[in-house]
């Protein structure tokens, strides 16, 4: 297989359906303190691209805040303190002399509520490619953002009122409008927190259906309190239980047989 | 004997009375009720203290009714009854006059009456004062028998099965009902005292003479052109906006999205503390330091624009109280006005949005440009709303750095007069209540006061709005 | 990973645009700390300015003297009813005056002097040594230290405030010689240059400026000056005190026509500061003075006493009625139009400008009602009527605090709706309300403009003693010391507002200290 990475295809690589298997993004070590408090605990972690990596386990895990470091979203948060090292293209993306502004342009996220700017549905999708300068005219953003609702799957839904607020949406709707935000901007990678967990069963299939589908182009590292649908989704799995990495590995294996008894109880459903 | 009457100290006999009446109803109905219980040993719905504030009340409200009324009329009813008793002789006097004289005579009979040589008047004084002890006097039996009867009504309700505790509750109720009720009566004493006193004064100047009249001359002539008052409240209010509106802004920004907890703990407050200073201390401050500041700032410009031979003679006016020094101060005073709220609803904009934002890569300041400002948008308008209704009614700064000529210039350091300066010096020294000159000050009342309530209306109205969508 | 630069977002380009925003982002944020900074320098500005004007009246100029307070002068018609003394302040003044003058057989010379030396001290400023003596009679006929105030004008000279005047110590001088005209004298003095070189540094504005010399308790006008020799005018004191003497210049650049004090005062203060009869004290007349038309006599105490007496008033009605109308809205208004016009209405009272109240005090309250113009009482109620809304705001605040559980714990044991306000909800939302009642107070306190309005604005030579009396507030006495033209008002005008400020830091200061007494988390 070919391991060598051509950013300039990122998200526009060839649509194989095939795991990369190297790691897109290698975290080595990686703690977190809030004001002191350790929340994080000397996480080492590969994320392979072209693949969906979960992120499980019991609330308060930390898993949410591990990922959070991978496009420096703790940066924002006071007397929030990440050690250790992350790697992405070979550099140490939690130095300071990376901006996290352009970081996070390579790093889209989804949040747990959908979170659309109080703006129209055009507007929300162009906002990226407008404050990152990726676009010179008007064409090419309509472009864009045309091709980014068609990712995300919303663009039948809505492409004869993209001048309405984004807000007036439904649920579902709102989540794919914000992950056709994030893909606007042509990330490496995405990152999801959480992304249905205040949406009904309808809206969360559609969402699954949409990331098994952006798999194929993106590297997604997705925090999900259910383990149905980390089965459903991913192609990797990391367990995390007090701050720790318990264990991770194929989504299969860590399903059927795991390896720690931690996991074990976990999924068989003895405490979360 | 009615003399001597009309010389008691009223205040607290009224006081004592409706203690008195208040202890002995509660007593009266406590008693009787134990009575009851220990005789029949029935259950009783409320326990004897009911019973006995309920007794208490009955005792209290009609003596209440009757001070209150003595209070609000007894004194014009008493000068009623004398003027109305006085000889021909006093018919001559014009009505001024005579509410002169009969203000001296209430003052004399205040003092415990006259003793002068001036026998009419001694005459007059000590009717004066058998009319007012004969008032007293009847003023008292009137609240000893409304209590009595009261107490007597209430007391035959005392029974087993009487439920005091809930009229109690009911009137205790209605009690605190009527306390919050004062602040609508407030509002309508308002509107009414103003509408009243400014009909009178249109009743003589014509409506549009006052609205778009350009000279004001309330004090020395009678002209009551208020656009220039108008003028000059616009220009002071617009000047300590330029100064609060991005002041107050940008240091709710910084104070809500980059300050650290520390700091906004520190520096909130001393921001606050810019709205705790008494206005007449900016006042003050405005009169030593900033008006001559501005009167020497302009001073220069004219000489720089002569030595230039841009100017011919002085361009600014420069005077030693001007309408810069005034708004700068007030621009000062209102910058917590504005950066409180806005700092609130800054803060209410949700952090979903800045995170989303982040997410994308948005700087810090495309964030709160481009995200958080327009969301908070209303609420900030409304903060700016708030802050120049402040500025419009804004008194003491006004009236001690801004100057008394009323005119319009667009000379920052020449001397402008407000809305509420010239109300300040018509209504204080010495004022006849009935002519056009203090009742203008009323028509300027009404005014500001509508022209504030617009603008708190909307301000509060969007706040309402706002808050509602993000809480 | 070679290929790097195909990033998008590593390009030249990128990278600059990216410049670009993280400098539009630290201006962004310089605004911030600018605008901060400027409303923070303004309220240090503000705050240290008016105090150092007020640290000019924290001491003042008294003519200290032990005077015999011989039965004659004090009671020329031998009656000693506390009265007839207390009228008798042209005997007083005579008593001190005429002390003095002993020391400067010069000022008895003409009327004129007589009257420019009667000027150091205002007559009024015998009549608290007037009192002290009605009331203890005893004191007639002893010898006793008095203190009586310099008159303001002297005062501000001497604490270097008015006329401005600049010290300078020069060298000795010679034997003075007598000098052709009468009253004059020729002396050369040392170091004199730096008297020339100081003048020259002022830069001449018209009229030559006045130079004293003073030497012990003699003091020379200069009329002409040359090299080290300058022929001197002597205005008090002897020549001969010159003699060898190390000599102090004075130099008063404005002209003496254009200013409240002559050469001669000045001569004679310094005179009297040399000798030590004229002392700087702490100025406690301030509080314990009431107005005066002099501003060295007059102090704060009648306003202060007023603005007590109006605070209580409006403590004691807007307290509890704010309380009330807050237990009302919060636990048993039923939500209808009534209860929601009643909302809106306070906070658009809260928002109403201070000067409306002073409107409807003075038709309704002075008009309707006829109660007394000036005094504390309607004072009080109109304040009480101004933070009633911001009363209610605060407790509404408080009993919202007070989590739901705390009532429908009171319920479930049987308490009725009231009960279970007035024994439960009601005490834990106190400390709230009265902070906020407190906040209330605090801005009653420095309110002027309702207070003119009901003409609380009259001089009052008087401590009040009832809520009818008439009065003023430290706030109007602010105002009105600051409509005074004469320059010595400013420090005592400062004063009272540094006393204002004072009051209010510690009102807030309670509020400070009662949250965090009571704060509590549920």
């Amino acid at each position: 297989m070919d391991t060598t990475y051509d950013p300039a295809l990122a998200g526009e690589g060839a649509d194989d359906g095939q795991p990369l298997l190297y790691p897109r993004i290698d975290c080595r070590d990686v703690s977190v303190f809030y004001s002191g408090k350790q929340a994080v605990f000397d996480v080492s972690l590969p994320v392979f691209d072209r693949s969906v990596t979960a992120l499980i386990g019991p609330s308060g895990c930390g898993k949410s805040t591990f990922l959070r470091c991978l496009n420096r979203m703790n940066d924002t948060i006071d007397g929030a303190k990440v050690t250790g090292e992350i790697f992405m293209d070979g550099e140490n993306i939690n130095s300071s002399h990376i901006d996290p502004v352009l970081l996070r342009s390579r790093v889209g996220m989804v949040f747990q509520k959908p979170n659309p700017f109080p703006k129209s549905i055009y507007d929300n999708i162009a906002y990226g490619p407008r404050i990152h300068g990726l676009v010179d005219d008007r064409q090419e953003l309509d472009a864009i953002v045309e091709k980014s609702l068609r990712r995300a799957g919303l663009w039948e839904e809505v492409k004869d009122r993209l001048g309405q607020p984004g807000t007036s949406l439904s649920g579902g709707q709102q989540q794919r409008l914000c992950i056709a935000r994030a893909i606007a901007v042509r990330p490496e990678v995405i990152l999801m927190d959480e992304p249905c967990s205040s949406l009904d069963p309808i809206a969360t299939a559609r969402i699954e259906e949409l990331i098994d589908e952006l798999r194929k182009r993106y590297c997604i590292v997705i925090v999900t309190h259910s383990m149905q649908q980390a089965a459903r989704v991913s192609q990797r799995t990391a367990f995390f239980h007090l701050g720790h990495l318990v264990e991770m590995g194929d989504t299969d294996q860590i399903f059927t047989s795991p390896r720690e008894r931690r996991t074990e109880d976990y999924i068989t459903g003895r405490f979360g | 004997m009615a003399q001597e009457l009309g010389q008691l100290p009223m205040g607290w006999l009224l006081t004592a009375l409706i203690v008195i009446v208040v202890a002995s109803g509660f007593s009266i109905g406590r008693i009787r009720a134990e009575r009851y219980l220990i005789a029949g040993g029935q259950k009783f719905h409320s326990r004897g203290n009911y019973h006995g504030y309920y007794v208490a009340m009955w005792g209290f409200i009609p003596p209440l009714l009757v001070a209150g009324l003595y209070v609000l009329f007894a004194k014009p009813t008493a000068l009623g009854l004398l003027s109305s008793e006085l000889p021909e002789a006093f018919h001559t006097l014009s009505s001024a006059e005579l509410q002169s004289y009969l203000e001296s005579v209430a003052n004399a009979a205040a003092m415990g009456g006259y003793s002068g040589s001036d026998l009419v008047f001694a005459t007059v004084t000590g009717r004066y004062l058998e009319l007012w002890g004969s008032l007293k006097g009847a003023t008292l039996a009137l609240m000893l028998a409304g209590a009595v009867t009261g107490i007597m009504y209430a007391r035959r309700k005392v029974s087993p099965a009487f439920r005091a505790r809930l009229r109690v509750e009911r009137g205790a109720e209605a009690f605190l009902f009527l306390c919050a009720a004062i602040a609508i009566a407030t509002t309508v004493g308002i509107v009414a005292s103003l509408l009243y006193e400014s009909l009178r004064f249109f009743a003589e100047v014509p409506f549009t003479d006052f609205l778009f009249g350009t000279r004001w001359n309330a004090q020395t002539s009678a002209e009551f052109g208020a656009l220039p008052l108008f003028f000059g409240t616009f220009m002071i209010a617009l000047i300590a906006m330029l100064v609060a509106a991005p002041v107050g802004l940008f240091s709710a920004i910084y104070l809500s999205e980059y300050a650290s907890v520390r700091t906004r703990r520190y520096v909130k407050p001393l921001l606050e503390m810019l709205a705790g200073i008494p206005t007449v201390v900016y006042g003050f401050f405005a009169l030593l330091v900033i008006a001559p500041a501005v009167r020497a700032s302009a001073l220069g410009i004219n000489s720089f624009l002569i030595e230039l031979g841009a100017a011919n003679g002085p361009v600014l006016a420069a005077q030693p109280t001007s309408a810069l020094a005034a708004g700068l101060v007030m621009g000062v005073m209102v910058i917590p006005f504005v950066s409180s709220l806005s700092d609130d609803v800054i803060n209410a904009v949700p952090d979903s949005l800045r995170d989303g934002a982040f997410a994308m890569g948005a700087t810090k300041s495309e964030t709160i440009k481009q995200i958080i400002l327009p969301a908070a948008l209303p609420g900030i308008v409304a903060s700016m709303l708030l802050a120049v209704s402040r500025a419009i009614g804004e008194t003491m700064i006004v009236v001690m750095a801004a100057g008394q000529r009323a005119r319009i210039s667009f000379d920052p350091s020449t001397d402008l007069t407000t809305i509420t300066v010239q109300i300040v010096a018509l209504l204080t020294g010495e004022t006849e209540f009935d002519s056009p000159k203090t009742l203008s000050a009323f028509a300027l009342g009404l005014v500001l006061f509508v022209v504030t309530l617009i603008f708190n209306l909307i301000a509060l109205r969007v706040v309402q709005r706002y808050r509602d969508k993000y809480e | 990973m070679n290929n790097a630069q195909d990033n998008p977002f590593r390009s030249e380009k990128a990278l600059k645009r990216l410049r670009r925003r993280r400098n539009a982002d630290m201006r962004f944020q310089g605004y911030g700390i600018v605008a901060l900074g400027f409303a923070l320098f303004a309220l240090v500005f503000l705050i240290s300015a008016i105090a150092w004007k007020a640290s000019g009246a924290s001491t003042y100029h008294v003519i200290r003297v032990d005077l015999e307070l011989s039965p004659q002068t004090i009671l020329p018609e031998g009656d000693a009813s506390p009265e007839e003394i207390t009228r008798n302040i042209e005997g007083f003044y005579s008593l001190v005056r005429n002390d003095l003058l002993t020391r400067f057989p010069e000022a008895n010379e003409t009327v004129q002097s007589k009257r420019a030396f009667s000027s150091l001290i205002d007559r009024m400023a015998v009549l608290p040594l007037a009192r002290e003596v009605a009331d203890e009679p005893h004191l007639i006929g002893q010898t006793t230290s008095v203190d009586v105030p310099l008159s303001d004008d002297v005062d501000m000279f001497l604490k270097g405030a008015a006329p401005r005047a600049i010290f300078l110590r020069v060298g000795e001088a010679s034997s003075p010689m007598r000098n052709a005209e009468e009253g004059d004298f020729k002396i050369e003095v040392d170091r004199l240059n730096k008297v020339s070189a100081k003048i020259a540094a002022i830069g001449q504005h018209g009229a030559e400026p006045t130079v004293l010399l003073v030497a012990d308790k003699s003091v020379g006008r200069i009329k002409s000056m040359e090299d080290g020799d300058v022929i001197l005018e002597i205005l008090t004191g002897r020549q001969d005190q010159f003699d060898g003497a190390s000599v102090k210049a004075v130099i008063i650049p404005s002209p003496e026509d254009q200013r409240s004090v002559s050469d001669q005062q000045i001569a004679w203060a310094l005179a009297l500061k040399a000798e030590g009869v004229i002392k700087r004290v702490p100025h406690f007349s301030l509080l314990t003075h009431t107005d005066s038309t002099y501003p060295e006599l007059a102090g704060a105490l009648a306003a202060l006493v007023g603005s007590l007496l109006t605070m209580l008033v409006t403590a004691a009605v807007s307290i509890p009625m704010g309380i009330f109308a807050a237990i009302f809205l919060e636990e048993f208004a039923p939500k209808n139009r009534l209860t929601q016009i009643i909302e809106v209405n306070i906070n658009n009272l809260a928002a109403v400008p201070s000067i409306v109240f002073g409107l409807l005090g003075a038709t309704l309250l002075l008009g309707t009602f006829g109660l007394p113009r000036s005094a504390p009482l309607v004072g009080g109620l109109v304040l009480a009527l101004l933070i009633l809304p911001v009363v209610i705001i605060a407790a509404r605040a408080a009993l919202r605090a007070v989590p739901p559980s705390i009532r429908s714990g009171a319920l479930a044991v049987g308490a009725s709706r009231m009960q279970a306000v007035f024994h439960h909800v009601l005490p834990l939302a106190l400390p709230g309300m009265l902070t906020g009642a407190i906040l209330g107070m605090a801005r009653a306190l420095g309110e002027t403009a309702p207070l003119l309005l009901i003409g609380m604005v009259a001089f009052v030579a008087e401590v009040p003693s009832s809520t009818t009396d008439e009065a003023t507030a430290l706030p109007v006495l602010i105002y009105s010391w600051a409509s005074n033209a004469e320059r010595a008002w400013e420090p005592m005008t400062a004063a009272v507002i540094v006393i204002l400020l004072a009051i209010l830091v510690l009102m807030n200061l309670a509020v400070v200290l009662l949250r965090r007494k009571f704060e509590r988390r549920w």
